[in-house]
């Protein structure tokens, strides 16, 4: 592997042993995954937040890179904690959790990196411009990065996006490289996309059939309106929870398609005519609904407002919970939302996410909520049972307590 | 321990032939000495290896109950999940990591596992040629067994 001057002096210490280490980390990956030389990066996500999922092993880590100087290049922001940093007491976490998990955020603010605590870095000011190389983490990020604005990340982890943040380094190996951004699967897709959960529906499907592979969507109907942020990144988000999908296209939507062919000539071709066995892997046989659960990944403003537009003035039966980034939370409160859906009994929670939150100790059993990739973990990381519909069918369950079948 | 130092002696004892030099790829560059533990199945750290006592504790796994602390530690690959590079950092600190790694085909959860804890490991290595209980040598990207 082609190593710059630079680089090579990081790898051998001459720049403190923090740099070496993460310089070690980049060259093993770039070394397994055959890599000829290293790129910069422009922006790094950084994944391994909440201490649910991290443990004593890795806050030891963390406060030990960080005393060794650790110190980020390019900016870098965070995955979602697993609490609200703010309202955690109120919310009913562990004051022994709260602890740690206060110790992690303050590890990595220690090494210059803003503590979004968001899985959705692209809505609240880390967007990287199309074509560049970036090192992310958090998989329904890097399949927006890559897909929707046209960046090149591979899937990091939660050390080898951080190493990649301390030195402005990743290997160039996978989806860093041109050949490996073409579609080896042409999904046809024949029915309507009517809502939002729909494109989970989808995404639950394709990820579990084309695995790691990239698909390239062909939509008979094109949603309206514009924009596509929000199905793009439910659609992603599946994806990336069903399969281990980081990069597709959609005709006439995704920027790469637009500059050329992507996809591959011996493309395999997949027909999706019907969602249903989607909702039916998702749904278990549940009625009475706990928690409903939106913003997986982070709500946007507009999902804020939509919800809040569906509650003004009702009370709710069950608990709403709105899942956010702080950013986009303040922006929320501002516009009065927060104060909307508070009014109903929901909440608007900001910097967690209820997959990395410990949502089996706060005395759930059933959930609603109109993301898949959500369903997708929820039975298997906190055993809580789901329901899984559009967004209106989910605020039902919040006004009504009860899960309304369509049949 | 006890089998492997058994079957050490034996081998000694019947003159075999002990000395057996592989070539390796340097995923964490170091030099460690000690007795082989080999798992012809996968492992993966998170859940699967005690960081508290080193003892494999995946139920059903090959080397459920051995304890992997100080031992060089052969296995085809890793799996599971991403933290488990976090646990080889734990058994570190707690004095517990093996004294080295040998997989035949490295993937990253272990890679940055033993980087970050300080483990010397290679891997590109032909690991039916090892036995748990030989005793072997990392040197770089050199594997001498007995």
């Amino acid at each position: 592997m082609h190593l710059t001057v630079e680089e090579r002096a990081m790898l051998a210490g001459e720049h403190g042993p923090a740099l070496q280490k993460a310089m070690e980390i980049i060259v093993a990956l770039g070394t397994i995954y055959g890599a000829a030389e290293l790129v910069p990066v422009t922006s790094v996500q950084v994944a391994g937040v909440s201490y649910k999922n991290l443990g004593q092993a890795g806050l030891d880590f963390l406060r030990e890179w960080a005393a060794q100087g650790a110190r980020v290049r390019v900016p870098t922001t965070l995955n979602p904690a697993g609490m609200d940093l703010r309202a955690w007491r109120e919310l009913g976490f562990p004051q022994t959790f709260a602890r740690q998990q206060l110790a992690v955020v303050e590890a990595y603010r220690a090494m210059g990196i803003s503590p979004t605590c968001s899985c959705t870095p692209y809505l609240v000011g880390n967007v990287p411009g199309f074509g560049e190389h970036v090192a992310w983490a958090e998989s329904s990020a890097v399949s927006f990065a890559n897909s929707v604005l046209g960046a090149r990340t591979n899937r990091e982890g939660g050390p080898s996006a951080l190493a990649a943040a301390l030195t402005g380094r990743t290997a160039a190996y996978g989806l860093h490289l041109d050949e490996n951004r073409r579609a080896r699967y042409m999904v046809d897709v024949r029915c309507p996309l009517r809502s939002g959960a729909d494109f989970g529906a989808l995404g639950y499907l394709v990820g579990k059939m084309v695995r790691n592979a990239v698909p390239y969507f062909r939509l008979s109907t094109l949603p309206s309106p514009p924009p596509l942020t929000l199905p793009l990144k439910t659609l992603g988000a599946a994806m990336a929870a069903s399969g281990a999908v980081a990069l597709y296209h959609v005709e006439g939507v995704t920027p790469e398609v637009q500059r050329g062919e992507m996809l591959a000539p011996d493309a395999e071709r997949v027909i999706i005519e019907d969602l249903s066995p989607a909702y039916a892997a998702l749904n278990a046989p549940v009625e009475q609904i706990d928690l409903v659960s939106i913003g997986c990944p982070h709500a946007s403003l507009d999902e804020i407002a939509e919800v809040a537009r569906a509650v003004d003035d009702r009370r709710l039966r069950a608990a709403l919970w709105i899942t956010t980034a702080r950013q986009i939370k303040d922006r929320a409160a501002e516009a009065g939302y927060v104060a909307t859906i508070e009014a109903a009994g929901g909440r608007v929670v900001a910097d967690t996410c209820l997959v990395v939150a410990p949502m089996d100790a706060l005395g759930f059993r059933t959930l609603a909520t109109n993301s898949a990739k959500m369903a997708f973990y929820t039975p298997s990381h906190s055993g809580l049972q789901v329901r899984f519909g559009p967004l209106e069918q989910c605020l039902d369950a919040a006004l009504t307590g009860r899960w309304k079948c369509e049949t | 321990m006890q089998n492997g130092l058994t079957l050490f002696s034996l081998g000694q004892i019947a003159g075999y032939s002990m000395k057996k030099r592989l070539q390796g790829r340097i995923i964490k560059d170091g030099k460690a000495h000690g007795i082989a533990l080999v798992s012809p199945e996968p492992i993966g750290f998170l859940g699967g290896v005690d960081p508290d006592t080193g003892v494999v504790i995946e139920p059903g796994h090959p080397l459920e109950g051995e304890c992997i602390a100080g031992r060089i530690l052969v296995f085809p690959t890793g799996k599971g999940s991403t933290v488990g590079s976090y646990t080889l950092y734990r058994l570190a600190r707690n004095g517990l990591a093996p004294a080295g790694i040998i997989n035949a085909e490295s993937e990253a959860i272990v890679a940055v596992g033993a980087i970050i804890a300080d483990i010397p490991m290679v891997d590109q290595v032909d690991i039916s040629q090892i036995r748990s209980g030989d005793v072997v040598s990392i040197n770089g990207e050199v594997v001498t067994v007995g």
